[in-house]
């Protein structure tokens, strides 16, 4: 207990740094669920593929740190870019592969999530094989620095070194806790003005509504669908690369857990709810934090999984209550 | 809206469009067993019964798997048919998504563990049956609040669950932590007799008598009695599962299935029999659970990962779920397509992507699809002919 | 389905048929392997039982390489009769290990087997081998409780955690001079029975501990303690992929105390994962000779046959396959007579000389420290 109270701010700064990476992540699962009442099983690995293109295609420029603000600062953008379209790409591809089919079928929502199950294996094992499919093309010593261990922790060559900004009592805030942060936040509410406000998010709320009130009303439900999957991907892929910035490294199979983590954070916050998304996801981060300093660091994930079963038993609507359809305020 | 009710429906009307080809094709093979005389299909029944115990010391050729020990082999299959027996009551019949199962196989596996070896000395027999007992009160413990919460979310929840049953073991001492638990106790041997084996040289069969197992030793080297064990448990735990399906709850468990609102309706307690499915899934669990860990006779937490829980889903949901035979075939497929292409190991996981994908895909129902009970079949005609009837009035 | 069917009635009706003479030809298969050592036998196998495949497939393929290296070597001096190695792929999974123990066991061409690699499998598999009188030499399981069992087949040629942990903590406290240390650890059967060695021998300097999980990647919690106890030193019990994180995030936070580990971090994941400049400085105990210290030509033969340097394990590897190969060129290639003969070697190997108690431990274990330096694992002294 003392302990908590004597590094409050450590840990409640760490937290609300690897929350704001949950509340990203969330927004997918949020997002996916608030139009299609499905639960994107793959969406954990929409941001793992967001997490290696951003390492990729650091490798590919060579990409170091220390080189000045402007070549920084280019590089980060081109990682950003690069992770956001991939993300965004897979997501579109998850949609068309694991879901079109069977929503056309309007199949049960268990057979939506066994097919997303299966997507996020392949998507995994493709990334955790990419040496032996390399092989098949007799590409893996030309591209050796991509593919190159393959099951192992992949580093992002950050090109953005960690730094003290301040300090508040034995805590370093680093340049990269504020990054992280402040771009968190800035895509949240970006997303949230987008969804409010422009012809498209009308266009997501109405069939996040009544799909088929809307699809009367001349909504292209496929256009919406694909719209949303694609905003989850890239705030997955914008997500990837804070975590990449903040962990430094990524691996095939690093989505599941934070996967899980970020729907918890999603159900938290209410699941449909793009606000609550983040709120869940800072809610996530300090509980971990706080339950780590009071009980052991052991049972960090614990504590995760437990604060969701707690919040769905006890409050199946999340902090903010559900429905992407009524965000309009 | 998405009611657990909802989920596997086998009569789903969209998704599930039966496959009319396939089920004439089962529904011929059917047929025509069903003209035979009774006492003949009795005798086939029995004589299938004793191959399938014979079969690891038939070894016979293609099937027999190269890299592992058919014995150790066919355990694990037969448990896996256990396990799916025990997840299609609670997916099949209830409509329940649980994605934790794999929590329930671990309380059976550590209720042994540590009750036979860690803090006790209980012998098996007494063991076998507290482990189910104790993952049905886990079942009971977990389903009640739970059951009451939206299908998907149920799914979340149970995998939760799971999870938090794997990362207690990890952390607590008491439980023997991550370095697991030795000498779990076997079941008690009475040695009768010694069998051959016979091995083959292509389409030429020996019996190897240097390659014995001895009738009913559980011993270290021998896997046979344990897939013994575990097949006649199999037996009985499918004798039980057809008797209880043909039963009131059965019949129950078809309506809230079919209709929840409507069978509410009518008086048919849907949450109780819902979380009676849970317990009884639990329990089925449980029961694998403690055999794995006899047969294994050394546990820890890294045999009861997520990973499992899909396996065990996705054996139910190949083979069809709903389908007792059905599931039966997906538990064989997912558990020993695996073993047969060990070089290809590497690839497994992949590949069970890809299969999920195309299976969800295009034949959502699973590969051997439920057929609609006869009840349901009934009810259509009637209401068929009433409308048929209707119109020509 | 119906062919195999059709096909598989005349196929069980031979087999009966054959039963009078497949009685001798069993008698025949068993009388071989148990002739003993005086007639020549060759096409002997020696099985290689870890994680070929899948997560911990590095590890075992390393160790491969250096049994293969092994066994190549003798084939190119007994070219008449050679020997195969037979891998098992467990991939460091207990719940298949005892299936494809009983398939080693059952292959009467396999006389000795080099594993189990991990101590979980070792658990699971080593009764059998026990059981069935079939020589095991593991290269890398160190968990001390494994020569606790009485099984009669365990031996290993490394040091087990027991003496890893005193020369870690011995470092700490004689080189580092550390009076304050944190002890983590990953909760794994490995890394906490390593840390928990560490904290007795080090006793009250010990001011702070914690665990973690394998597969975490924010340590937060951990690097906040460490950070708060103004400790020195730091020994993290656990595996490179962890250690090398919670490296990287001790350093983004600021702490300057010294990292020691033990050896299964000790690979250039660990770097990869900390980067380069974070992972600077960290003290590596291994139970392993320095490569280029290993004995013989070794480091080179191995430089020459896979284009790479000896990776962890492969040196040790390479030993135990040697003392059965050595066994083997005696005349000793039934089952009995291999396991009589390693209870009794004692020669030096490439990492030490090797000689087993009656528990099967090597008697002679040698702790080396590694340092990070410039990015690279560089030996840094023995722990005497």
């Amino acid at each position: 207990m003392s302990f908590l109270i004597n590094n409050f701010f450590a840990l409640t700064a760490s937290g609300l740094v690897l929350g704001a990476v949950y509340g990203l992540i969330a927004l997918g699962y949020t997002l996916v669920y608030g139009v299609l009442r499905l639960i994107n099983f793959a969406h954990s690995e929409v941001w793992m593929w967001g997490s290696f293109a951003a390492v990729w295609s650091m490798t590919a420029v060579g990409a170091t740190s220390g080189r000045g603000i402007g070549a920084t600062a280019a590089f980060l953008l081109l990682a950003l870019v690069a992770a956001m379209l991939v993300s965004g790409g897979i997501a579109l591809t998850v949609e068309r592969v694991a879901y079109r089919r069977l929503r056309r079928l309007n199949a049960p929502p268990l057979i939506a999530l066994i097919s997303a199950i299966g997507a996020s294996f392949v998507l995994s094992e493709i990334i955790g094989l990419r040496d032996r499919i390399a092989g098949w093309f007799g590409l893996d010593s030309a591209l050796a620095k991509y593919v190159g261990g393959a099951r192992d922790n992949t580093r992002f060559p950050n090109p953005l070194e960690t730094s003290t900004a301040f300090s508040v009592g034995d805590y370093n805030v680093t340049n990269i806790d504020i990054l992280v942060l402040v771009s968190a936040i800035v895509m949240m509410v970006t997303l949230d003005q987008f969804i409010r406000r422009s012809r498209l998010g009308r266009g997501i709320r109405a069939v996040a509504q009544d799909s088929e009130s809307a699809a009367l009303m001349g909504v292209n439900k496929d256009r919406v669908v694909q719209i949303t999957f694609f905003l989850g991907g890239i705030m997955a892929g914008a997500a990837s690369l804070l975590y990449l910035m903040r962990i430094g490294v990524t691996k095939y199979n690093a989505g599941f857990l934070l996967g899980v983590k970020a729907f918890t954070a999603a159900v938290l916050g209410g699941i449909g709810n793009v606000r609550g998304a983040l709120l869940g996801g800072f809610v996530l981060g300090l509980a971990e934090n706080y339950g780590s300093a009071l009980i052991g660091t052991q049972w960090k994930d614990v504590v995760a999984f437990l604060l969701l079963v707690v919040i769905l038993l006890f409050r199946p609507t999340g902090l903010l209550g559900e429905s992407l359809g009524r965000s309009r305020a | 809206m998405s009611t657990p009710a909802e989920a596997p429906s086998p009569s789903a009307p969209v998704g599930g469009r039966t496959q009319p080809a396939r089920t004439s094709r089962f529904g011929g093979l059917g047929a025509r067993t069903a003209a035979l005389p009774r006492p003949v299909k009795i005798v086939l029944m029995l004589l299938f019964g004793l191959f399938l115990y014979l079969l690891p010391l038939l070894n016979p050729p293609y099937i027999t798997p190269s890299g592992s020990d058919f014995g150790a082999v066919l355990f694990t299959v037969a448990t896996y048919v256990l396990v799916a027996l025990g997840l299609n009551v609670v997916l099949g019949y209830a409509g329940l998504l649980d994605l934790g199962y794999v929590g329930f196989y671990a309380v059976g596996a550590y209720t042994v563990a540590v009750g036979g070896s860690l803090h006790g000395k209980l012998p098996f027999l007494l063991l076998l049956p507290l482990a189910a007992l104790i993952a049905m009160f886990s079942g009971l413990l977990l389903g009640a609040p739970t059951l009451r919460v939206r299908g998907d979310y149920l799914a979340i929840v149970t995998l939760g669950f799971g999870e938090i049953i794997r990362l207690t073991a990890i952390n607590l001492k008491w439980l023997g932590a991550n370095a697991g638990i030795s000498n779990v106790p076997r079941p008690p041997s009475v040695e009768l007799f010694n069998l051959p084996h016979l091995t083959w040289n292509g389409a030429v069969a020996t019996v190897d008598l240097g390659d014995t197992t001895t009738f009913l030793k559980f011993g270290v080297l021998d896997q046979i009695p344990y897939y013994w064990l575990a097949l006649t448990l199999v037996f009985i735990i499918i004798a039980a599962d057809k008797a209880l399906q043909n039963s009131r709850v059965g019949r129950a468990w078809e309506a809230t299935r079919e209709d929840e609102d409507a069978a509410e309706l009518m008086g048919v307690p849907t949450f109780k029999f819902k979380l009676l499915a849970f317990m009884i899934g639990a329990f089925v669990g449980g029961l694998s659970g403690a055999l794995f860990a006899t047969k294994q006779a050394f546990i820890n937490p890294q045999s009861f990962l997520l990973l499992l829980s899909i396996l065990f889903l996705s054996a139910v949901v190949v083979g069809g779920a709903g389908n007792r035979k059905g599931v039966i075939v997906g538990a064989i497929v997912v558990s020993f397509l695996p073993e047969l292409f060990r070089p290809f190991a590497d690839f497994r996981v992949l590949v069970f992507g890809i299969l999920l994908v195309l299976l969800a895909n295009f034949r959502p129902q699973g590969l051997w699809p439920a057929s609609r009970s006869v009840r349901a079949k009934q009810v259509d005609e009637t209401l068929g002919e009433l409308e048929g009837g209707a119109a020509r009035a | 389905m119906r062919p195999i069917i059709k096909l598989g009635v005349p196929l069980v009706a031979a087999a009966l048929a054959l039963t009078a003479c497949g009685g001798t030809s069993g008698g025949t298969a068993a009388a071989g392997s148990t002739s003993g050592g005086s007639s020549k036998t060759c096409d002997l196998k020696i099985g290689f039982f870890g994680a070929l495949t899948g997560d911990a497939a590095n590890l075992g393929q390393n160790i491969q390489n250096g049994v293969k290296l092994a066994v190549d070597q003798y084939n190119a001096k007994n070219a008449d009769c050679k020997v195969a190695v037979q891998p098992y792929d467990s991939q460091g999974d207990p719940a298949v290990a005892p299936g494809l123990a009983k398939s080693a066991i059952d292959n009467k061409s396999v006389v000795g087997i080099v594993g189990p690699a991990f101590s979980g499998e070792s658990k699971a598999a080593d009764p059998l081998f026990n059981e069935a009188g079939l020589v095991t030499i593991t290269p890398s399981a160190t968990n001390p409780a494994l020569s606790t069992n009485g099984w009669k087949t365990f031996f290993r040629v490394l040091g087990n955690d027991a003496s890893q942990g005193p020369a870690a903590a011995k470092y700490i406290s004689d080189t580092l001079k550390a009076s304050k240390v944190a002890v983590v650890d990953d909760a794994s059967e490995y890394g906490k029975g390593l840390a928990d060695i560490v904290k007795s021998s080090l006793g009250a300097k010990v001011t702070t501990t914690d665990t973690v999980q394998t597969g975490q990647t924010d340590f937060s919690p951990t690097v906040t303690k460490i950070k708060s106890s103004g400790v020195t030193a730091v020994f993290y019990g656990g595996y490179y992929a962890e250690a090398g994180l919670l490296k990287k995030q001790m350093t983004d936070a600021g702490v300057t105390a010294t990292l020691v580990v033990g050896d299964g971090v000790k690979d250039d994941g660990f770097i990869k994962a900390a980067g380069d400049k974070a992972a600077e400085g960290t003290i590596m105990t291994c139970p392993c000779l320095p490569a280029d210290k290993a004995g013989g030509t070794f480091f080179a033969d191995y430089k020459a046959a896979y284009n790479a340097e000896p990776a962890t394990y492969s040196a040790e590897g390479f030993d135990a396959a040697k003392v059965m190969l050595d066994g083997i060129s005696e005349g000793k290639t039934s089952r009995a007579d291999l396991l009589a003969y390693v209870a009794s070697y004692d020669k030096p190997g490439v990492t030490k000389t090797l000689k087993f108690d009656a528990k099967g431990e090597p008697s002679q274990v040698t702790i080396w420290a590694y340092k990070v330096t410039g990015a690279k694992i560089v030996p840094d002294q023995e722990i005497k």
